[in-house]
């Protein structure tokens, strides 16, 4: 006994001390690790720090607009009630504006038009629709408030530089001091851009809107779900539940994974061939749109549903298989509500990356320019992401910020759908 | 129902209810059965006992097919139950299941409301035409599983908010709730605390009356304190087959006597 104990003791006294001279060793190490995790995490959020920060930097001015505010006397001469839609309601405005400035002569056709360029393009058609809904107005004074044409916009912003020598600058001293008038009369003002959101897109930077993008995206996204969601579903719980585990199904499943990782410019190659090619579906319409990003969720479902199935602890199924419900009763009475969250989750996940989706929708032509937002998935539209690319690609100064602008709205979609996911998910996540 | 007198327990029906003939099972390459006949007789609790690994479970589940789920699982010989082929052809496993009820090791209720675990086998196989038949069903199924009064004033909450000897009671219910004529059972103590065990022990007893109860345990113990007929199974082979009183106290296969004193297993 005495023997054992003492044998004991000592080989307990030397591993110790191997362990102790072990200790610092693999502190060591264990730190390493830790820090080089907080640097790597550190660099990410600073990254993102920086990426939106310039966006918002570059992205905020193009949330308000400057409008400038006008009285207007609709003259009945210039626009008879008799010829409307018809009209001279760009003469109206321009004496409306002119009647301000000293140092315009209102016959001279060169300088009133040089004088008018204050004025967006879209102010006379805004003038326009307000005397074709109530032609009472002709002969009146209203009160009209416009944006005013980007150049101007930009100097209100301060985007031109005063001190730049005139030959250098976008505007005269002349135009300035017209548009400072203005300024000091409290004519100008400077709202929330609302035409960001509720105007389709056009040239002029300031009436140009993310309108016909976002019903577009929401036309495409909308068929993407319609053909993704069931046919995803449908596979996944074949291939999970039904389906022989055999060499045809192993094919399959490795082939579904290496789907999930084929580059989205393959599939807008495709969609062009097939579905535009051979079926003759129209161009640049959400329709295609939609049908091409669901090819590529599609893998992304049948992952996230298959994931989700697998995660059903196997009790579930062999209780309600000892009370004798069939094969599918089981799949669709119990697996199947209990791995819905993960489904939900996984599906919005997919749609999230299907709205940024950029390149496969250049392929079929969702670039065009589209002035008008689409009735229907068969119309010609943008989306989102390519409204970002077509504005990002125009030499309009007033472009620029709102590059940054719709970047920051196309973000706000995808924070908002990963937020709805990680609720869904919390909200009916199961404890076993 | 704690004593060992073998001549007082002693049932004889002479009614086999399920009879198993040259039973053979495979798991791939592996055989996990080898060659087994054994009869279970009606109204009788017949206990398998045996080291873990010995095949026992995989027996209870081969008498409703649960073993068909599995891929890689094969089946021989002959299975009766009433005289006749539960693995033949013409048999649904469906249909077979709900006659053969089940009680798992880990209490596994739906995550559903107390009335919905009973009502569901009822539901789907359509043994209730209208409401008040079912309540009757659930009713009458949570009487036997011994949990009615610890559970008729919230039989709308959730099974899995019961504690889990509740949970298995519930179980059992759920299981009687098909109208089964055998119900098996794997381990149904195996998670459950001593008084826990006890109550579904009671239970067992009593169920004896309307059903064949085949239970598979670790226990010996329990096997001496529920059963009737004891089998007990090394490394596959079925070893012993009697009852439950002779297997422990004069077991006649040398294997058996050194399970039961501890020696193996």
């Amino acid at each position: 006994m005495t023997d054992i104990s003492a044998n004991h003791t000592g080989l307990q006294g030397t591993s110790s001390d191997v362990v102790a001279a072990g200790l610092p060793r693999r502190n060591r190490k264990q730190s390493l690790v830790k820090t080089f995790g907080i640097l790597a995490i550190g660099f990410a959020f600073l990254m993102l720090f920086i990426l939106v920060g310039s966006l918002v930097l570059t992205g905020y001015k193009a949330f308000t607009q400057t409008h400038v505010t006008l009285d207007v006397f609709i003259d009945p001469e210039a626009v008879p009630a008799d010829k409307l839609p018809r009209g001279g309601f760009n003469d109206v405005l321009a004496s409306a504006l002119i009647s301000h400035f000293s140092d315009v002569d209102m016959t001279s056709r060169t300088e009133v038009r040089a004088a008018t360029k204050i004025l967006s393009n879209g102010a006379q058609f805004a003038l326009r629709d307000q005397v074709v809904a109530n032609p009472g107005l002709i002969g009146q004074t209203v009160t009209l408030t416009v944006p005013v044409s980007d150049t101007y916009d930009q100097l209100n912003k301060d985007l031109i530089d005063r001190d730049t020598p005139e030959q250098n600058r976008l505007l005269s001293n002349a135009e300035i001091a017209r548009f400072d008038i203005l300024k000091d009369a409290g004519m100008i003002t400077k709202p929330l851009n609302t035409g960001l959101i509720t105007n389709a897109d056009s040239r002029f930077p300031e009436l140009a809107g993310l309108r016909g993008a976002l019903v577009g995206s929401f036309w495409a996204l909308l068929v993407c779900f319609v053909i993704s969601f069931p046919l995803g579903i449908g596979s996944a719980i074949y291939l999970e539940e039904f389906a022989p585990k055999n060499k045809i199904s192993d094919f399959i499943e490795v082939n579904i994974n290496n789907l999930a990782a084929v580059p989205s410019v393959v599939f807008g190659l495709l969609a062009l061939a097939v579905f535009i090619g051979w079926f003759g579906m129209p161009r640049s319409a959400p329709i295609v749109g939609g049908m091409t990003l669901a090819l590529m969720t599609m893998p992304t479902i049948i992952i996230a549903t298959r994931a989700a199935l697998k995660a059903v602890p196997p009790s579930i199924r062999e209780a309600a298989m000892g009370v004798g419900a069939s094969q599918q009763q089981v799949v669709f009475h119990h697996v199947l509500p209990l791995a819905m969250p993960g489904i939900l989750t996984g599906t919005i996940i997919g749609l999230a990356q299907a709205l940024g989706e950029t390149a496969p929708l250049l392929l079929i032509g969702m670039n065009a320019f589209i002035t008008s937002a689409p009735d229907s998935p068969f119309q010609a539209a943008t989306a989102l992401p390519t409204q970002i690319f077509i504005w990002a690609d125009s030499p309009e100064r007033g472009f620029v910020s709102r590059t940054s602008a719709a970047i920051l709205v196309l973000l706000a979609f995808l924070i908002t759908m990963n937020a709805i996911a990680i609720f869904l998910r919390n909200k009916f996540e199961r404890k076993w | 129902m704690n004593d060992m007198r073998p001549l007082e327990r002693m049932v004889n029906t002479d009614n086999i209810k399920i009879s198993a003939r040259n039973c053979h099972v495979f798991y791939g390459d592996t055989q996990a059965i080898k060659d087994v006949n054994v009869d279970i007789e009606d109204h009788t609790v017949t206990a398998f006992i045996g080291p873990s690994g010995c095949g026992k479970s995989t027996f209870l589940r081969c008498l409703n097919r649960m073993n068909d789920t599995i891929d890689i699982c094969r089946v021989k010989g002959t299975f009766l139950i009433d005289g006749a082929d539960i693995y033949d052809k013409s048999v649904d496993p469906v249909q077979l299941r709900a006659k053969v009820g089940m009680v798992f090791q880990k209490p596994n209720p739906f995550p559903k409301s107390i009335y919905d675990n009973v009502a569901y086998g009822p539901k789907i196989h359509g043994m209730a035409r209208t409401k008040a038949e079912l309540d009757e069903i659930v009713e009458r199924s949570l009487r036997r599983g011994a949990i009615w009064n610890e559970v008729k004033d919230r039989l709308h909450a959730p099974g899995t908010g019961l504690s889990g000897g509740q949970q298995q009671r519930l179980c059992i219910a759920r299981a009687v709730a098909t109208n089964p004529e055998v119900l098996l059972m794997d381990e149904p103590c195996s998670a459950l605390d001593p008084i826990a065990t006890a109550q579904v022990e009671e239970l067992i007893d009593e169920l004896r009356a309307q059903f064949t109860v085949v239970i598979v345990t670790h226990s010996m113990q329990q096997a001496a304190r529920v059963s009737q007929k004891t089998a007990f199974f090394h490394l596959g082979n079925l070893v012993e087959f009697g009852e439950t009183g002779q297997i422990f106290t004069s077991p006649q296969d040398p294997r058996t006597e050194s399970y039961i004193t501890g020696r193996i297993g």
